[in-house]
């Protein structure tokens, strides 16, 4: 090998090693952050007391241990798992519809998720043998995988691109929104307060048992989008290429939007609508590590999760003593970052 | 009496450089027959027949806008869908996976994305992983070394690190000939690979489609600019409405009697000192 050639290969290698290094610093700071989060709260903890409570349970007291694990740490966990399926969600998608813009949020399906909850919430209609306490979950997931599937559907059919996909995701918002202000102008006030608070997207409805439900499917999810990493990457190239190389566009496309629909639903559903997590995750992700899909997935997890996790943090200490829905806190942290996009993409 | 030289040199060679003995067995062929294909529920092709496309040789697919080349391109990529027949040494194209084509067509498409934040490295490696590729072992340091050695010999090594992102046009342009032709497909469909680049790079890119030929491959590009069709290829197909308007030779396909009635200009083919043909464009035709 020449010596030029030489030196692209070690330059190459250098690359991938300072990838993996950048993951390895986002995960060690989405740790940190979920520490902090466990110590922020109305009653305040010190670091090293959950840090003590976390590694060594029987050392602290059992109020102590109570705030730490029963409280806190649903909260602080759901968080994480939240931030990580929505950023994942949101990066295929974007490569999938080759739109920077795309994201569970923007596309629909969370507004068919709140059409979903308000339908439980406000009418008491859900799937027949569904317990009351089940329903706004069921609604929600229910309706948030109808909407991927609806999106699917467009996707299969003749001569729908990309553009078309972003376009029906647009009608999908607009259509659900519209729904779901019917229910709301016919709701109780009692029904009406109850559904705006799930609206806002709280972490205050997370539970162990819905933090394995949750964990279960990212941990069956994840892996199949990292292992079309580098179809993904192909798609990046453009579709007529990524086909010329041997993808099946159409089917790659179908199978990503069924895992992005299991994702957002199964977090939508837990929490609400929690917004722009899955547009500046995968973003600051790419900003990172760029396009390689081998590492901006894992990536986007991880930004995901650290920016949930301080959306979090930043929810309980904004007010002392009060925890504003984090939905509020994500919207408002996205909505600037969602027009700087806008602006870098016409400057370019 | 030197240019008397150059003359006898270019004569023997149809005004091109001398071909380098390649060492392949140029044997092999495409053949089209009664190809359909459009977009929607428009034909843009109908009931197509072409003389077979031959290993060793660079064709050029050329003709005004909307004759139907890029569509042919598409076809033979698999990019539409198609009825008809297209052989490959004997074996149907029509109707093969995604999969198995990539193991025979390259396609380099007119527009690349100008805003993807890969390397040309990386994107050259995506190109080769993107679906299971049998020449290439799953270790590293054989991909890494066949993306090496596509970028060293298509000239850009030293933009092998520089984001995609970053590139001029027509770096870009080069970039996307690299990931084309790194799975080594035995058809290679150029889609206007020349459009962004300037007169050097032309020149480069036409005499690496020529290498890629005499390497074993049939060479299929669709240009616009007819002298480099006149220097270039073996043969060209001049294209109107679907249809073949002209076949043969360079300078049997491309006469002013044929442009005239495909393009509606006035035109001469005249030889250069050095027994080049140019063609020069004199004027509309009058209606």
């Amino acid at each position: 090998m020449s010596q030029e050639k030489e030196n692209i290969a070690i330059g190459y290698r250098k690359q991938f090693t300072k990838r993996v290094l950048l993951l390895f610093a986002l995960t060690g700071a989405t740790i940190i952050s979920f520490c902090v989060d466990i110590a922020v709260g109305p009653s305040t903890l010190g670091f090293t007391d959950v840090l003590k409570t976390l590694f060594s349970k029987d050392s602290m007291d059992l109020a102590t241990q109570v705030i730490v694990w029963e409280v806190r740490m649903p909260y602080s966990i759901m968080a994480l798992l939240v931030g990580a399926s929505l950023s994942i969600a949101g990066c295929e998608m974007q490569t999938i519809m080759n739109n920077a813009m795309a994201s569970p949020f923007t596309l629909g399906v969370s507004a068919a998720a709140s059409f979903g909850a308000a339908l439980a919430i406000i009418i008491g209609v859900s799937l027949p043998g569904v317990g009351t306490e089940w329903m706004v979950l069921a609604n929600a997931f229910l309706f948030a995988f109808g909407a991927t599937m609806l999106l699917q559907t467009l996707s299969s059919l003749k001569g729908a691109g990309p553009e078309g996909l972003v376009l029906f995701g647009i009608a999908l918002v607009f259509t659900f929104n519209a729904f779901t202000g019917i229910l709301q102008y016919m709701a109780s006030a009692e029904a009406l307060q109850q559904f705006i608070f799930w609206s806002l997207g709280s972490l205050t409805k997370a539970n162990w048992e819905s933090i394995r439900f949750l964990l279960i499917i990212i941990f069956a999810i994840v892996p199949f989008s990292l292992a079309s990493a580098w179809k993904l990457t192909a798609l990046r190239l453009g579709e007529d290429s990524a086909k010329s190389f041997g993808v099946n566009v159409g089917r790659l496309r179908f199978l990503s939007l069924l895992r992005v629909s299991i994702l957002t639903a199964g977090s939508v559903s837990f929490v609400g609508t929690i917004g722009f997590i899955g547009l500046v995750g995968p973003h600051i992700a790419k900003l990172l590590v760029g396009e390689d899909h081998r590492f901006s997935l894992p990536a986007s997890v991880l930004s995901g999760a650290l920016i949930m996790s301080l959306a979090s943090i930043a929810s309980k200490a904004i007010v002392h003593g009060a925890i504003i829905p984090v939905g509020i806190v994500t919207s408002l942290i996205g909505v600037p970052v969602f027009i700087i996009l806008i602006f870098n993409k016409r400057t370019k | 009496m030197e240019l008397l030289e150059q003359q006898e040199v270019l004569g023997k060679t149809e005004g091109r450089p001398p071909l380098i003995e390649s060492g392949c067995e140029l044997i092999g062929k495409l053949e089209i027959k009664g190809l359909n294909a459009g977009y929607g529920r428009k034909t843009i092709l109908d009931q197509l027949d072409i003389p077979p496309f031959e290993v060793g040789q660079v064709t050029v697919l050329t003709g005004p806008n909307a004759a139907g080349k890029s569509t042919l391109l598409r076809a033979l990529a698999g990019l539409l869908e198609v009825q008809g027949s297209m052989k490959f040494n004997g074996r149907e194209l029509v109707g093969m996976t995604a999969r198995q084509r990539a193991g025979i067509i390259g396609f380099m498409p007119q527009h690349v994305p100008n805003d993807i934040n890969l390397s040309v490295m990386e994107a050259v490696i995506s190109a080769l992983k993107a679906s299971p590729f049998d020449a290439v072992s799953g270790r590293n340091e054989t991909l890494h070394g066949r993306a090496l050695d596509v970028l060293e010999r298509i000239g850009i090594t030293h933009l092998a690190l520089d984001h995609l992102s970053q590139l001029s046009g027509g770096q870009r342009q080069i970039a996307s000939l690299a990931r084309t032709v790194v799975r080594d497909p035995k058809i290679l469909l150029l889609d206007e690979p020349t459009s962004a680049l300037d007169l050097k790079h032309q020149v480069k890119v036409m005499k690496l489609a020529r290498s890629f030929a005499l390497d074993g491959r049939i060479v299929i590009i669709v240009l616009h600019d007819l002298n480099l069709a006149l220097r270039w290829a073996d043969r060209v197909i001049v294209m109107d409405k679907g249809k073949i308007a002209g076949y043969g030779s360079p300078t049997e396909s491309i006469t002013a009697k044929t442009i005239a009635a495909v393009y509606g200009v006035q035109v001469r083919i005249i030889n250069c000192p050095l027994g080049q043909p140019h063609m020069i464009v004199d004027d509309e035709l009058k209606p």
